[in-house]
């Protein structure tokens, strides 16, 4: 299963090695990863592989939306399917 | 890989445009249930909503987590019950509507309907019984919505349905009044009800559907105020294509949901409605879309025509993006749920009759209304027959929710929190429709009903 992760927060040292470090921790592979910096604003989607994880997806959310708040960002992780589905016919 | 701006208008679409799934009900029959001993048909009611259902709301909360789409409701429709407890000679229906809201409470479910009874054409000794019922079902109960069809295009308008829903609104109202005659929000008469919608308080599992269903309501009016920001002042095209392209989307994603929650409970998938629910939060209006078309105020002159095509638009949009679409599909315009019809309610801008004319090329009809409290029966009864009538012959559905509040006069307000809202106390023409009511009888189907 694939799922989104974005990451949206004020830019600071360390944003995705922190991500990926908690991802590579939880076995999920990073397929994808785009970034953008808008002023002092930090864009990232990331398409992860989430099919060989070693914890339940929401324990993945949550653990992710803790590691969010702890630096001030906002985190989510969703499946791929729903951006397909609006956007793909 | 996804294009980004993609995922990040529908991550916006949710976390600023209040784009979510409303609701996810299950449709369950309960037409095994019936039993000549009341307490028994109860207790089998009890048992079949709670082993049916058992699962609902985890399954929604699952999908909640792992698609970040918020499912804000999820809700049980039954068999009408006026059928069930027909089986029942004599039986009070209250109990019916205790043990419906009872498994209610018990699956964690927001709202159970289904306390109905399909009377256009005319009563059963058991749909007399349930309408009797329904002012203190509702007032005893909390979770049972109701609901009464009293017209359809085939049938024709039975007035003696609507003289006695007019009584039982004021009932319900009266029986409810330290708390603004809520039970009459939580009570729908309808002409032309469909068997499958998944919104309160209309909600019933019609006796043409499966053993259980999921149906999946999908919302957005603040996805479609945001999209029609983009192209002000461009011709009405424009405006019909945006729309139409906007709810494809949003039901596309309803269509996602139902289907994952179909599998997920084993439940065959039903349909997807594509409604516009407004809900009172700022950012949420079906109210503000028909301002946003170039009105001052909903419900000045060019209201009816801006509602028209978005009404339109919506199911175009909708109907090729999920495999079926049912219920009501369209645009509602509950007065109390929706800020920009409260603000123009209360501004004096939009009133009943304007509404009524709204009602002729919406999904639904004159939803949560407040009226003042001494409003007699007979002119709630007429409202019913007027909405009723435009909905014979526009072969459309039509509702009437309207809440008599005890004690309260025009400009007043009615507060009934959270989804419900606040409705302002809104004026009705004091010239009595106490003859007209009094004739009772059939208003016969009209020419169009002779179709085969």
């Amino acid at each position: 299963m694939r799922a989104i992760v974005s990451v949206f927060g004020k830019d600071q040292v360390g944003i995705i090695a922190a991500i990926c470090a908690l991802l590579s921790e939880k076995n999920v592979n990073v397929m994808d990863l785009s970034q953008t910096l808008l002023q002092d604003y930090f864009t990232m989607i990331m398409l992860v592989d989430v099919s060989c994880a070693n914890v339940p997806f929401s324990q993945l959310k949550q653990e992710l939306t803790e590691a969010g708040a702890a630096r001030d960002l906002d985190i989510r992780i969703q499946r791929e399917d729903i951006f397909d589905a609006m956007h793909r016919i | 890989m996804l294009n980004n701006s993609d995922i990040l208008s529908t991550i916006h679409m949710i976390d600023q445009e209040h784009l979510d799934i409303r609701t996810i009900t299950m449709g369950v029959s309960l037409l095994d249930c019936c039993d000549p001993d009341p307490k028994a048909a109860c207790r089998k009611i009890y048992d079949k909503i709670t082993t049916s259902a058992q699962n609902l709301v985890k399954t929604g909360e699952d999908i909640e987590a792992e698609f970040g789409i918020p499912v804000v409701n999820k809700r049980i429709s039954v068999t009408p019950i006026a059928l069930v407890a027909g089986a029942s000679q004599g039986a009070d229906c209250v109990p019916f509507a205790k043990a419906m809201d009872a498994a209610a409470k018990e699956v964690g479910v927001n709202f159970i309907g289904g306390f109905s009874a399909l009377v256009q054409k005319g009563f059963t000794d058991g749909d007399r019984r349930l309408i009797a019922a329904i002012p203190e079902a509702l007032a005893e109960t909390e979770l049972v919505c109701s609901s009464v069809n009293v017209g359809s295009t085939k049938a024709g308008i039975n007035m003696d349905a609507v003289r006695l829903m007019g009584e039982t609104v004021k009932a319900a109202a009266e029986r409810t009044k330290d708390r603004g005659g809520f039970a009459c929000a939580k009570l729908v008469v309808f002409c032309n009800a469909v068997e499958d919608n998944p919104f309160m308080a209309g909600a019933f599992h019609g006796v043409g559907e499966a053993e259980r269903v999921i149906n999946v309501g999908v919302s957005g009016p603040g996805v479609v105020h945001y999209a029609l920001q983009k192209v002000k002042g461009q011709p009405f095209d424009v405006v019909a294509e945006t729309v139409k392209k906007t709810a494809f989307r949003v039901t596309r994603m309803g269509q996602l949901v139902a289907r994952e929650a179909s599998a997920r409970l084993q439940v065959p998938f039903g349909i997807v409605d594509l409604s516009l629910a407004p809900t009172p939060e700022v950012g949420d209006s079906v109210a503000r879309i028909l301002e946003e078309m170039g009105l001052e105020v909903c419900g000045t002159h060019g209201t009816t025509a801006a509602l028209a095509l978005l009404n339109d638009a919506v199911k175009k949009g909708g109907v090729m993006a999920s495999s079926s679409v049912g219920g009501l599909s369209g645009a509602f315009i509950p007065v109390s749920e929706d800020e920009g019809m409260i603000a123009a309610a209360r501004s004096g801008v939009l009133g009943l009759d304007k509404l009524e004319a709204m009602t002729c090329v919406c999904s639904v009809g004159l939803d949560m209304i407040a009226v003042p409290g001494d409003t007699p029966a007979s002119t709630i009864s007429a409202i019913i027959a007027d909405e009723a009538a435009i909905g014979m012959i526009n072969q459309k559905t039509t509702a009437v929710r309207i809440i008599p509040a005890p004690g309260k006069r025009v400009g007043d307000t009615v507060e009934f929190g959270g989804l419900l809202g606040s409705a302002p106390v809104m004026p009705v023409h004091p010239e009595s429709a106490e003859a007209f009511i009094a004739r009772g009888g059939r208003i016969p189907a009209p020419m169009h009903s002779l179709r085969n």
